[in-house]
């Protein structure tokens, strides 16, 4: 068993996640976002821990891991961007927006910049289309963005680093 | 007095928060002049667009676009002076005539609605808003004065079809689900609202949770469940948060638990959260998501009624299915059955969005017109542009073109027009919007969603995909119709769910409807909307050019030539079609030809 490779921090993030829902399985999927909340991603000794807790094969946490688009396996930003592009959006110049965040930090999606300040991740609709289009960096929401907006944005949060 | 704040999603991200701070300020500095000023929060109003809403009685006034700097005003003049701020009115865009409550807002005036009659009046944080406006007063009815039985026999009185896209007979589902051998049975809510353009679930959930809730404990008493999952998409924190303090609360007041309201019925519910896939709002991929597995649908021969999550009898709905189950029995099924049409009863929420004046979200009784809906309560296409098409059912469904404006929209009507009625977004499409763009984004959505786990899904879509991009790109070839075409054929009749049998949609209704635009794309290589990059040129107009030099400067290829205040021209040879001159100019000078 590889329990004892993970460190005390990460064991103790695991077993909070993990007793946070009396150790079912089936709530492994919350289970792991609780834990990428916490420690910001899925380290691999974190996952191996808990497949040892669970009782379920490593390949499953794994396969979890990298089916669904809001766990990651690797680290991420400090600030998470998120741009809508649902319809609506999509319609009203988000790809545009998209683009224009790609080209400026220099990433794709779902990648972070290389000084780990971005992670850019693009979502499928936020169920805000009235306000199309949308993009969120953190808990900060910003409505009908212009490309030629992105930077201006964008300087907000790679500011609070200086 | 009363003063409710809309604070949902919407509202939120355009500044409620502050407006609430700021009356909360100055209710405190207020505490001794005024006597009493509640001062409430709800959500989920319906105009969205408009956001953030201000609702005070007694006199019925609706605030929009209110910002914390209005906040002075709005005490000032209505709170402690009884007089309406008339800037912060609604105005006809017609008539200019300010419309003081929702009801005289022509939005709101058509609409009829149940399923979001408490939404943006109740607090969804308070359960006892909730009770107060008779909650729960259908679970006391279920538990105490029917047999389960008689809760199922009213379900099917009132005709109710799922909401989340099928439109399966409920009270036929809960049946097979009763009288499926095996324990324990459990009860879903499907809150994993996937489809692009549609918001309705996230606005009931944070609108008025308990009304979710309490639909599901009946569902579950009739079915004989004793254990429930509200599955929810991680993209909408705020509807988890909502549900969540509403399970508690339910939890807290007997509700939910052992022996509920003294019954001997027992009942517990969790909440799930989504992990940002697509495919899980599929039912089968819901339940493996549930399980704590990859979420990839199975084949269907053996229902999940009878064999569901953990391979027990499982009941799923939607959110807006088990909204609807209080009011049927607190009214009847007679009283829902008498709403909507032959084959679809009560109402439909939509998310009512695109390019329309009044977006936001409607709720209307089944059997309305979409020119109903897209010009009395929607207001027409937003910009003076003329409709195009109406988008329903997500990326499943399809474009139902302006010339069927008159149809009424039901669950077998949309079906027949080759579009669905899925969970609810209308989107409007204008003039400017290309028909084969749009298919393509839908296609390459499903491409990117597909599980991967069926052959017809997983190569057939990426084949449907790879062609309208060649035609959006101008290398479109003689023949790629009839190949889409073949392709749809497959994928509807091999693929292993419905995502995959459902893909070829908005490829086959916007062909049938607006064929000669992909012929146009593909054999004059011609963009008839000039949506598609390269499939159009950007021309400066002579005479409307004033020669202002704007467009010169905003060019990144520099292709803009011309003197000072003499007209200027675009070499084609360099033009990229950015179209950074075409936002620039300020006197329409440059046209997309």
């Amino acid at each position: 068993m590889t329990t004892d490779t993970a460190t005390p921090d990460l064991s103790t993030a695991v077993e909070a996640a993990v007793e946070a829902y009396a150790g079912d399985p089936g709530f492994l999927i919350p289970m792991l976002q609780d834990l990428q909340a916490d420690l910001g991603y899925v380290p691999a000794e974190a996952a191996r821990h808990m497949a040892d807790l669970l009782h379920v094969p490593l390949s499953q946490l794994y396969s979890v891991a990298t089916f669904y688009k809001s766990l990651s396996l690797v680290p991420r930003g400090k600030h998470l961007i998120t741009v809508c592009l649902g319809t609506v959006c999509y319609l009203k110049g988000a790809k545009e927006v998209a683009a224009r965040i790609e080209s400026q930090l220099e990433v794709g999606p779902r990648m972070t910049t290389k000084d780990g300040l971005f992670t850019f991740e693009p979502v499928n609709c936020l169920g805000m289309c009235g306000l199309a289009p949308v993009m969120v960096i953190d808990d900060d929401h910003f409505t009908e963005v212009r490309p030629g907006q992105v930077p201006d944005i964008l300087a907000r949060y790679s500011g609070k680093e200086n | 007095m009363t003063v409710a704040v809309c604070m949902d999603t919407c509202c939120r991200a355009k500044g409620a928060e502050g407006v609430w701070s700021a009356l909360e300020a100055a209710r405190r500095q207020l505490a001794e002049e005024v006597a009493e000023v509640e001062l409430k929060q709800t959500a989920a109003h319906g105009l969205c667009e408009r956001g953030p809403l201000v609702m005070i009685q007694p006199g019925d006034i609706f605030y929009l676009n209110v910002q914390e700097e209005d906040v002075p005003e709005i005490v000032r003049e209505t709170i402690l002076g009884g007089r309406v701020v008339e800037s912060l009115l609604y105005e006809d865009p017609e008539t200019g005539k300010k419309a003081t409550s929702s009801d005289e807002i022509p939005f709101y005036a058509k609409q009829h609605r149940i399923v979001l009659r408490h939404n943006g009046v109740i607090d969804p944080t308070s359960i006892d808003d909730y009770v107060a406006a008779h909650g729960y007063e259908a679970l006391a009815k279920a538990l105490t004065e029917m047999t389960p039985e008689e809760v199922i026999a009213e379900v099917h009185l009132a005709g109710l079809r799922g909401r989340g896209g099928g439109g399966f007979p409920t009270a036929r589902k809960w049946r097979s689900c009763r009288e499926a051998a095996g324990e324990p049975k459990y009860v879903i809510c499907n809150g994993d609202e996937g489809d692009p353009g549609a918001f309705m679930d996230r606005s009931i959930m944070e609108g008025n949770p308990h009304a979710v809730i309490e639909g599901i404990i009946i569902g579950a008493y009739a079915i004989g469940a004793h254990e429930g999952f509200i599955y929810v998409r991680n993209e909408y924190p705020l509807a988890v948060a909502r549900m969540r303090e509403a399970i508690e609360a339910a939890r807290g007041h007997g509700l939910l638990g052992p022996d509920i309201l003294g019954s001997g019925f027992s009942f517990d519910l969790r909440i799930n959260r989504g992990g940002g896939a697509f495919v899980c709002g599929e039912s089968t991929a819901l339940m493996a998501s549930l399980e704590g597995r990859v979420g990839e649908p199975r084949e269907k021969y053996v229902h999940t009624v009878e064999a569901g999550l953990h391979d027990k009898p499982t009941c799923l709905n939607n959110v807006e299915t088990w909204a609807n189950v209080p009011e049927i029995i607190s009214r009847g099924g007679e009283w829902f059955a008498s709403i909507g049409t032959e084959g679809s009863k009560g109402t439909k929420v939509f998310s009512l969005v695109g390019n329309v004046r009044n977006t936001g979200l409607v709720e209307v009784p089944m059997g309305m017109t979409l020119r109903e809906i897209v010009y009395d309560i929607g207001g027409g296409v937003a910009d003076g542009k003329a409709l195009k098409a109406m988008q329903t059912g997500g990326p499943s469904g399809g474009c139902i073109p302006a010339s069927l404006l008159d149809s009424p929209v039901d669950f077998d009507r949309l079906s027949e027009l080759g579009s669905m009625m899925g969970s609810g977004g209308l989107i409007v499409m204008d003039e400017d919007t290309c028909m084969v763009n749009v298919a393509r984004y839908f296609v390459e959505f499903l491409q990117e969603e597909s599980c991967g786990k069926c052959t017809a899904c997983r190569e057939g879509v990426a084949q449907m995909s790879h062609i309208l991009n060649r035609i959006c790109n101008g290398d479109g070839r003689e023949g790629d119709v009839e190949l889409l075409l073949d392709l749809c054929d497959i994928a509807e009749s091999t693929a292993l769910c419905a995502l995959g049998r459902t893909a070829p949609n908005p490829v086959r209704s916007t062909i049938k409807h607006f064929g000669e635009e992909y012929h146009e794309h593909i054999r004059e290589k011609h963009c008839p909307a000039r949506e598609c990059r390269g499939l159009f040129r950007y021309e400066i107009l002579a005479e409307q050019c004033t020669g202002c030099g704007r467009c010169l400067k905003e060019c990144p290829e520099e292709a803009i030539t011309g003197e000072r205040k003499q007209p200027h021209v675009i070499e084609q040879a360099k033009c990229v079609q950015c179209g950074a001159c075409f936002e620039a100019c300020r006197f329409s000078a440059i046209a997309k030809v």
